[in-house]
């Protein structure tokens, strides 16, 4: 059964909410049910045909072609199936997602993944800040699932982080893991200033040195046994964090907040 | 049926329904993950007096335990899944929480699910930390050596208790050196233990006791000292009974061990001094499941 694949007709001037488009909702409707059904665009409702040239039946695996930035809600509340992205995505990429896999190949905006419970997903590009936070006013993000991006993040990465993995190929912005509640977030690149902000639990894995904050204090050098377990459920992903080369179980454990709970922790690899 | 002069009864040996778990021990080295092992299924022979019975499995390599250290297997049986929980728990705290750089994770994916670290973690005063990995609860336990890690849960199951067959020999030390060689090869077989010391016990016990209080009293019938003064199983011969008890997680496991075991003995042979295999066999009132000796070996 072919992929129900969407190609986008032209790029709209306006943001596209993209939400009506997820597997759960689409199961069991025709094509021709599916072109009927509207998209906000801006201020407006569009017919899915207006926007998309529609192929494939297989709605438990959708493919969006020539996406761009303004699609925002793809996969949103996603509940089981896949979603591929050629391309970029706006905002709120897998609002809420509950189950199921969202693979981007390109860049992806604001509150990626925010909110997410369970499932998989993976941003081949960059992401924006906010990266499986909670919504504003909220204050649980990210409750499960795994999240990998290829290339860097934005500010506020796993900002109230409840539960699950965050894991960073490149680069954080500032104040990554900024009021995390629990999780795991791993970078393998630089991360910026505010490390952990007001963090109360949770770990924050680094391939790299942090920038030297007073809120952590060092509690030395240690070898962990969790981590060769943690490395070892990231060899079924097709990243670095699957490597052999990338595990490791020597860490330096700072822990943290102080200003907060004080129980979180920054492992950072000890080369 | 005579094998290599050995004859087999034509009698069974029968086994009861327990619960039981698995669980895995890792450490820096192979000998402490031993001695944890050894301590946890210490004084756990028979559910009689012990609460449960459990034993060691197998030495695991590196590459067979969650986070690739050496690593022992244990298993335990007991009578029912409260009793379990209880031992497993106690035993876990007391011997692999205490000792040097162990770790412990479960050795059972499915079945019903039984506290292994998850109240452990209280130990840690606040300190604990939760991991959630590939859908398994772990916690991390700070200690005076470092962090122990332990899985929170491990499955129970429904198992087979009390499989067994009896060595009959023409001296005490040949008897024993039997009962090693088949004690030998049954521990390659998985998902078995033999519980009692070393996997032999030389007291089997027949139920009920001419004192009240008592529940099982020794098997005077194979008793070689008896011979003359009651109702004797033995030949003039026998100098010496000892019996292997198996505990396995299905009836299929027993009986592969009780084959293994028993084929052991029979390769030493008649010439060795072995002259029969026997069962504990109680009319068929102690439990449902029956091992038949010549069933098993034919």
């Amino acid at each position: 059964m072919s992929a129900l694949t969407f190609t986008l007709k032209h790029k709209p001037a306006q943001r596209v909410d993209m939400s009506p488009l997820v597997c759960q909702k689409l199961a069991g409707l025709q094509v021709n049910q599916i072109a009927a059904l509207t998209l906000q665009n801006g201020k407006r409702k569009i017919r899915v045909d207006e926007l998309f040239v529609i192929d494939g039946v297989d709605t438990q695996n959708i493919i969006i072609k020539g996406s761009f930035e303004k699609l925002d809600f793809i996969g949103k509340e996603l509940e089981g199936g896949s979603i591929t992205v050629e391309g970029d995505a706006g905002a709120y990429l897998g609002l809420g997602m509950k189950s199921g896999e969202i693979v981007v190949t390109g860049n992806v905006g604001l509150y990626a993944a925010c909110e997410m419970k369970k499932g998989f997903l993976c941003v081949n590009g960059n992401a924006g800040d906010f990266l499986g936070a909670a919504l504003p006013g909220n204050k649980m993000g990210m409750k499960g699932g795994t999240i990998l991006i290829k290339g860097n993040v934005g500010e506020r990465a796993g900002d109230h982080m409840r539960r699950g993995n965050i894991l960073i190929e490149g680069n954080a912005g500032d104040y990554c893991g900024s009021r995390m509640t629990a999780g795991t977030i791993a970078v393998m690149g630089q991360t910026g200033n505010y490390l952990g902000f007001a963090m109360r639990r949770g770990t924050l894995l680094l391939w790299n040195q942090p920038v030297a904050s007073a809120r952590f204090n060092d509690c030395g050098a240690h070898t962990l046994a969790f981590l060769p377990i943690l490395f070892a459920a990231f060899k079924k992903l097709n990243s670095r964090f699957a490597s052999s080369g990338a595990s490791f179980n020597r860490v330096q454990r700072y822990a943290g907040d102080m200003s907060e709970m004080g129980k979180g922790e920054v492992l950072v690899k000890i080369n | 049926m005579i094998i290599n002069g050995v004859t087999i009864d034509a009698t069974f040996a029968e086994a009861f329904p327990m619960k039981a778990t698995r669980a895995i021990i890792t450490a820096q080295n192979e000998k402490w993950a031993m001695i944890s092992a050894q301590a946890m299924t210490g004084f756990a022979t028979s559910v009689i007096a012990c609460g449960c019975e459990a034993g060691i499995e197998r030495v695991l390599e590196p590459s067979e335990t969650p986070d690739g250290r050496p690593g022992v297997s244990i298993m335990i049986f007991a009578m029912g899944g409260k009793g379990l929980a209880k031992q497993l728990e106690t035993r876990a705290g007391q011997c692999v929480l205490t000792s040097p750089t162990s770790a412990l994770y479960a050795g059972i994916d499915g079945g019903t699910r039984i506290a292994l670290g998850k109240n452990l973690r209280y130990f840690g005063d606040g300190f604990q930390v939760s991991k959630l990995i590939d859908g398994k609860r772990y916690w991390r336990i700070p200690v005076m050596d470092g962090e122990f890690l332990t899985e929170a849960t491990t499955g129970q199951v429904d198992a087979v208790g009390g499989g067994n067959f009896l060595v009959l020999a023409e001296s005490q030390p040949q008897a024993l050196a039997a009962c090693e060689a088949a004690i030998e090869e049954m521990r390659k077989i998985p998902n078995v233990i033999m519980p009692f010391p070393g996997g032999v016990v030389r007291s089997g016990s027949k139920v009920g006791s001419k004192y009240a209080s008592l529940g099982a009293s020794t098997n005077d019938a194979y008793c070689p000292t008896l011979k003359g003064m009651t109702k004797t199983d033995l030949s003039l011969e026998i100098e010496s009974v000892m019996e292997i008890v198996i505990d396995g997680l299905t009836k299929e496991d027993i009986d592969k061990a009780m084959r293994v075991g028993i084929q052991a003995v029979c390769d030493l042979g008649a010439a060795q001094g072995v002259k029969r295999i026997s069962a504990g066999n109680y009319g068929g009132k102690l439990g449902p499941f029956h091992f038949h000796l010549q069933e098993i070996m034919a």
